[in-house]
């Protein structure tokens, strides 16, 4: 409780930040949507036999998992893409639902005897919408509005996996860092956020369904106000962070987000350029897709995964003519690939040390006696990529006690030391592994390609500021393989603050 | 001219079931008319083709002189006041709000329609300080009855149609709402339908009565002619 007031009162600006992206994400998506769900609800509730089709496709929207959607939505021009507009996209659609739902029942579920009143008194369509059945199903709408806010809430938090900032950016930190408190530290403001939007709407709500109209357009005032200061507030604190000349992004693990950090602190020590972190993106996929849009300017890769998930080249063992190879796909995609950091992280199979040790483990192969009695678990990437378990399976002739397990990546060296499987695919330079007494083995068939860590940049960008240019290839060789196991170590275990980790690490080299 | 003329009017409900069958009737200006009949009659549905909620299959409903197909349906509904069977007030407007829907739907000014709404609460006899402001669900049954017929005579309609008007009010409300009725029409005389299914409603407000019966109309005359009838579909009705 105490590290967590701590974590918050030292990152506070941040904190403010996050919470006004947050606001503007659901506001902006709630409203949007609500001028959209309103008109077809009522659309559906006039054409009966059209409502049930527009309520079953609000469904099957609602029930496509948020990260999928952020997934679908990725390749989708204009609308798709990493940042806050596509993440608006996103909780438009979600929010749909509960409105169009309730417009429809609010509306037909009006007395007939009062809309035949106001038809047979001469109203057009329109007069007995305006006068009539909006007033009337208000309340209804207003309790969809409310449902779609709070779900709004919940929903951006996932948000955070493509760049599109919000409280949800805690949330993976802390996941990728595998520490509680920066958790709580976004999923606590998220939660009370969520009730404060319940509460406030649910008493608007409450307004405007005792019928009388006077109090209610007050309410509907007073709510409307509350609604436009709080999004003026958030632009102009959402606004304050947008304005920086350089984008960084990183991955969603804690190494990926130290290697953001470091690239961020580095331009901004050599070059006085201001630099905007979009760390914690949801994978490769969405980091490339960022970098080629320019919704970010540089992350690091690994010149193995650039070459099989990003450009699905053919596997080599050289680290020379992976690296070669690379630099030559991102040249041709305008994007520049720059000197290695210094350390190669390949995947490593992992084991539990006292199985190691009492069972003679030193290489792959020698796992591969033991396997069928086995449990694996693996990260989702590792299980689909060319260079991953598949292809591990058939050099090694590895066969395990059942299908291995799918878990988070992070996550996994805890399965692991806790006993929930017996092997994983890890990170090579994981702090992790020497605090939970894990032993790596070696790839004796030289299975696994190699990783060398490299900043990629936009070509555009590199010729814009020729200073930031210098800056990474000043970096170039300065990060090896025991540094950055350390880093992570600070992180994963020791629970520091990455940007300190960082800073310190500077100050050392220099 | 007759205010209201059905000609030939046949009327078969969506479910197949004929409710008119080359019905005639004329009712003339300033008149009060009682349609009486078993529930299922087609009683409803004579009042919604005189202000075209629907359209006869064959014939004609005329209204001052001109078939409902020929009037632009919301000018004609604008000179035909209804009053129906659960008054359909707006529980989101007050009673003042109610009585001038339609003023407001006309584009008169407030101060237009604020008089307007004040005289009509005078003729119906709810005190204008008391009840302008009030909501429908804080008057009683008779009173928000009363209000159903302001609301109808707001901008003056020559016609008033009037659905089972009375029909959910207990007895002793009705006979001082049919009294209220005379008192009214005496004042503003309008040519008045009324459907019922209650003879003895039909006998203390109307001139004429017709009766329905099996789509066609059975007899329509005064009510003391009625009384003497020799059709026996009549006497069973009167006396039921």
């Amino acid at each position: 409780m105490t590290r967590l007031l701590t974590f918050w009162v030292s990152h506070r600006a941040e904190l403010a930040g996050l919470l006004a992206q947050h606001v503007l994400l659901v506001s902006v998506s709630t409203l949007i949507a609500v001028a959209i769900g309103v008109p077809l609800g009522i659309f559906a509730a006039r054409r009966p036999r059209l409502s049930a089709p527009i309520i079953g496709l609000a469904n099957v929207v609602q029930t496509v998992p948020s990260l999928a959607m952020f997934g679908f939505l990725l390749p989708v021009p204009l609308v798709g893409g990493v940042g806050a507009r596509a993440a608006i996209v996103v909780l438009i659609l979600y929010g749909l639902l509960p409105i169009v739902r309730t417009t429809i029942t609010g509306i037909t579920g009006i007395d007939p005897a009062i809309r035949e009143a106001g038809v047979a008194m001469g109203m057009t369509s329109g007069e007995l919408l305006r006068l009539v059945e909006l007033p009337l199903a208000l309340p209804s709408i207003a309790a969809g509005i409310r449902v779609a806010a709070v779900v709004g809430v919940g929903s951006a938090t996932i948000a955070a996996a493509i760049g599109a900032g919000g409280l949800g950016e805690y949330i993976y930190r802390g996941l990728s860092m595998v520490d509680s408190t920066v958790i709580l530290a976004g999923a606590v403001p998220a939660a009370l956020l969520a009730l404060v939007v319940d509460g406030g709407l649910l008493w608007v709500e409450r307004q405007l369904s005792t019928r009388r109209r006077a109090t209610s357009r007050q309410a509907v005032r007073a709510a409307a106000a509350v609604v436009l200061v709080v999004m003026a507030v958030s632009i102009v604190a959402a606004a304050g962070r947008s304005s920086a000349a350089i984008v960084v992004g990183s991955k969603n693990f804690t190494e990926q987000v130290i290697l953001g950090e470091l690239v961020a602190q580095t331009i901004e020590r050599d070059t006085g350029l201001t630099v905007q972190r979009r760390l914690n993106l949801g994978g490769t996929l969405i980091c490339d897709r960022a970098l080629l849009t320019g919704d970010i300017d540089v992350y690091v890769e690994y010149t193995g995964t650039a070459l099989t998930a990003v450009f699905h080249r053919p596997v080599t063992n050289s680290p020379d003519v992976a690296y070669g190879d690379v630099r030559e796909q991102y040249a041709r995609t305008g994007r520049t690939l720059l000197p290695p950091l210094g350390f190669d992280n390949t995947f490593a199979i992992l084991v539990r040390g006292k199985d190691a040790r009492s069972l003679g483990l030193k290489t792959i192969d020698d796992v591969a006696r033991v396997a069928p009695r086995w449990q694996a678990g693996f990260g989702y990437e590792f299980l689909e990529r060319p260079d991953g378990y598949p292809g591990l399976a058939k050099a090694y002739g590895l066969q395990f006690a059942g299908k291995p397990h799918v878990m988070d990546l992070t996550l996994s060296y805890r399965a692991l030391a806790s006993g929930q499987v017996d092997l994983i695919a890890g990170d090579a330079t994981a702090g992790l592994i020497s605090a939970l007494d894990l032993v790596q083995l070696v790839d004796n068939r030289h299975y696994f390609p190699p990783y060398a860590a490299a900043p990629v940049a936009r070509a555009q960008t590199l010729l814009r500021y020729p200073q930031v240019r210098s800056a990474l290839e000043h970096l170039g060789g300065k990060v090896t393989a025991a540094d950055m196991r350390r880093l992570n170590y600070s992180a994963d275990v020791e629970h520091k603050d990455i940007a300190q980790i960082v800073r310190e690490f500077l100050t050392r080299k220099s | 001219m007759p205010a209201v003329e059905f000609r030939d009017v046949s009327f078969t409900r969506p479910g197949g079931l004929r409710v008119l069958d080359r019905f005639n009737i004329a009712v003339e200006p300033g008149e009060v008319v009682a349609l009486v009949g078993r529930s299922g009659a087609g009683k409803s549905t004579l009042l919604k083709l005189i202000n075209r909620l629907l359209e006869p299959d064959s014939g004609d409903v005329i209204v001052e002189g001109r078939s409902t197909r020929d009037w632009e349906p919301i000018q004609l509904r604008r000179r035909v006041g209804y009053v129906l069977q659960d008054v359909g007030l707006f529980p989101h407007m007050t009673i003042a709000g109610n009585v001038g829907v339609v003023p407001r739907l006309e584009r008169w000014t407030a101060e237009r329609t604020d008089a307007r709404v004040g005289e009509l609460l005078d003729l119906i006899g709810l005190d204008r300080r008391t009840f302008a402001n009030r909501w429908p669900d804080e008057l009683s049954g008779g009173q928000r009855q009363r209000v159903g017929v302001a609301r109808a005579l707001a901008v003056d309609p020559p016609i008033l149609l009037m659905d089972e008007p009375f029909g959910a009010l207990d007895p002793i409300t009705r006979v001082e709402l049919h009294a209220e009725f005379r008192r009214i029409q005496d004042r503003v005389k309008k040519t008045v339908l009324i459907v019922t299914h209650d003879m003895r409603e039909a006998f203390a407000l109307a001139a004429r009565i017709g009766v329905l019966d099996g789509g066609e109309l059975i007899a329509f005359d005064r009510p003391e002619r009625l009384s003497s009838s020799a059709d026996g579909r009549v006497t069973r009705l009167l006396q039921s």
